[in-house]
């Protein structure tokens, strides 16, 4: 554990009964940083979370804050904060009332607590709302509170379970940057539960990426986007094609390539440590995949009918299907799509330069 | 009656729902609005055409100190029986609330079972038991016999409070430090606190109402509905009209107010406090 490490989970299992809501996690939350722990509704982030927070016991293993053991420690004896999904801000209280309620329960005195409470409420820019009822406040205006309540302690770490999951697209995108803005000002290490590739990656430093109980890969967003580890990543994140075969030697006799039921394609690995003959995952980003006529020379391609179109805004994206009903993608500009001249039900060649290719070795 | 859906609406079918809530409510209130018209009736006996307005028989009453007596036996176990009977009720419906455990529907049916029983048989039983226990035919023992009753109406209305909370509300205090008495006293209790006095309101109306089980338990500390049952025995007498309307006002009054709480309005002018 190196000294930067705020949080780690070692060993931790949860079980509830006989079915395991979490496997086996063994990571680690650094100081400072924006952690996103992403994955469908049942894959164990919010069990994590809660765990984290001393809302849920670990059936086995150890968790740590500041390298101490918490596993036995109340949730409220621990700094660990948490903005709930549906807020639970306190109906009865006003807002102020809200914001002060965490130090009033650690004993603070009256007026020390108005003067921090006031802090938070003149940063969250709620301060005008202070004497109003919770249910008098906009969408945008709860999130401010509900964070201004669980900052107030000045915690080390904030625990955010889906927090903008009810907000309209546009509030949605204006607090992404409130939330990315107060992390970075604050220094405050965020831990962020979300079902959404949009919000996990324009937020955070690093994103856990979790599937039934077990980690899938934890890497910045770049990484996982890039450089998928698993096919299961590949398939959440939904933006690259993904082709299954073996490996084998290049049909030129040098390199490595991989043979799959839509044809032979080239390999960029010069230092191939993969045994030949292992089956393993090829994924081609939608973005770096091309379209044509003809069949183009000297890169990787597959013969394609195309099945349809979608306006996604700056770019579309073309729907296409192989010989044996594999669905293929390809993102283009409208521009470029206008001069290829598409047409449903027209057939076309997808391909991509080979150093597009990305190699998931074990499926 | 009117809005933007008139159009899907039948104007016959709005007319007989309405006549049919009037008769539905005349049905209901004749008999209590004749008691209330003939306590200000100066004749003996109830008839038509009716005689001068009089107070005579609340003068009558106002002067009666078994009447008096009455009255203070039942404000007494009626006040004692609600802060009983909302506390336990209070805590029978944390307990479904807050905690999951093998037997839990046992648990709750038991809880809302005892106003199920027909009085007679919850009376003679009360009379039965306490009795042995050496608690009949006191205040006490009404207070006993009325807290077995009432509290499982104050479990409903908190109950039904409590599942309006949002789930994540009191782990979200504990989170933000409170420890669970703290949660309970800064969080709980303030959400419920409408239901908690409505609770406490109709707890003490339907005591001040009970007769059966009073008859059955009070001996000589008789509460007022007991003491109409004397009268009537003895005579018929218009004082009954008075007590009854006396008795009337006080339940409704209580009742209303519960409503008031517990009805949206309420409940909200309540949690700004």
């Amino acid at each position: 554990m190196s000294r930067d490490t705020l949080v780690s989970f070692e060993g931790v299992v949860k079980s509830f009964g006989n079915f395991v809501a979490v496997q086996r996690l063994d990571f680690e939350i650094k100081k400072g940083e924006f952690l996103a722990i992403m994955g469908s509704s049942g894959c164990g982030k919010t069990t994590t979370l809660r765990m984290l927070a001393g809302l849920e016991a670990p059936t086995e293993g150890v968790i740590r804050l500041s390298g101490k053991p918490i596993n036995d420690l109340p949730t409220w004896s621990r700094d660990t904060p948490m903005v709930w999904q549906s807020l639970a801000l306190f109906p009865f209280l006003n807002v102020r009332e809200n914001v002060e309620f965490a130090l009033k329960m650690r004993g603070v005195g009256k007026a020390e607590r108005r003067r921090r409470a006031e802090q938070w409420l003149d940063r969250m820019q709620i301060t005008e709302f202070a004497e109003r009822n919770i249910s008098q406040l906009s969408g945008g205006q709860r999130q401010r509170v509900a964070l201004a309540r669980s900052l107030v302690v000045e915690p080390e770490i904030l625990l955010l379970d889906e927090p903008l999951s009810a907000l309209d697209a546009a509030l949605k995108v204006r607090m992404q940057s409130v939330l990315k803005n107060l992390q970075r000002e604050t220094g405050i290490t965020f831990v962020y539960v979300t079902h959404s590739q949009s919000e996990a990656f324009s937020m955070a430093d690093r994103v856990v990426i979790m599937s039934r109980g077990n980690i899938e890969q934890i890497g910045t967003p770049q990484e996982i986007y890039r450089t998928p580890k698993t096919r299961f990543v590949a398939d959440f994140l939904g933006s690259s094609n993904v082709f299954t075969g073996t490996l084998q030697r290049g049909s030129a006799g040098s390199g490595i390539e991989i043979s799959t039921s839509v044809g032979r394609f080239d390999l960029d690995l010069p230092n191939n440590s993969n045994p030949l003959g292992q089956s393993a995952t090829l994924t081609v980003l939608d973005t770096k995949t091309q379209l044509s006529h003809t069949r183009p020379a000297g890169a990787n391609a597959v013969p394609v009918r195309m099945i349809g179109e979608e306006f996604v805004g700056a770019t579309a994206t073309i729907y296409l299907e192989t010989s044996d009903g594999q669905e293929m993608r390809v993102q283009k500009g409208h521009q470029e799509l206008a001069e290829l001249d598409l047409e449903i039900g027209q057939s076309l060649f997808a391909w991509w330069r080979k150093e597009d290719g990305h190699l998931i070795a074990s499926s | 009656m009117s809005g933007a859906a008139d159009m899907n609406r039948n104007r016959a079918l709005d007319w007989a729902l309405v006549a049919y809530i009037v008769l539905a409510y005349a049905f209901v209130f004749a008999p209590i609005a004749a008691s209330f018209v003939f306590s200000f009736n100066s004749d003996r006996f109830p008839s038509i055409p009716l005689g001068e307005f009089s107070l005579d028989w609340y003068r009558a009453i106002a002067t009666d100190p078994l009447v008096w007596e009455g009255a203070r036996n039942t404000l007494m176990v009626g006040v004692i029986v609600g802060v009983v009977s909302t506390l336990l009720g209070f805590g029978a419906a944390y307990t479904d609330y807050r905690y999951k455990f093998a037997g839990k529907q046992v648990y709750l049916a038991l809880a809302l079972l005892p106003p199920t029983i027909p009085v007679i048989i919850l009376g003679l039983a009360m009379l039965a038991y306490l009795s042995r226990v050496n608690l009949s035919g006191n205040a006490l023992s009404v207070i006993i016999s009325h807290v077995v009753v009432c509290a499982p109406f104050a479990m409903a209305i908190i109950r039904l409070r409590l599942s309006q909370m949002d789930p994540a509300l009191e782990p979200a205090a504990w989170n933000l430090g409170a420890s669970e008495w703290m949660a309970m006293r800064h969080v709980i209790v303030p959400f419920c606190a409408p239901a908690i006095l409505g609770a406490l309101f109709i707890t003490m109306a339907v005591s001040f109402d009970e007769f059966a089980v009073a008859w059955f338990v009070s001996g000589l500390n008789e509460t007022l509905p007991v003491k109409v049952l004397g009268f009537l025995q003895g005579q018929v007498s218009p004082r009954i009209n008075a007590i009854g309307t006396f008795v009337f006002i006080l339940s409704m009054t209580l009742v209303i107010l519960a409503q008031l709480l517990l009805s949206g309005r309420g409940a909200k002018s309540a949690e700004r406090e």
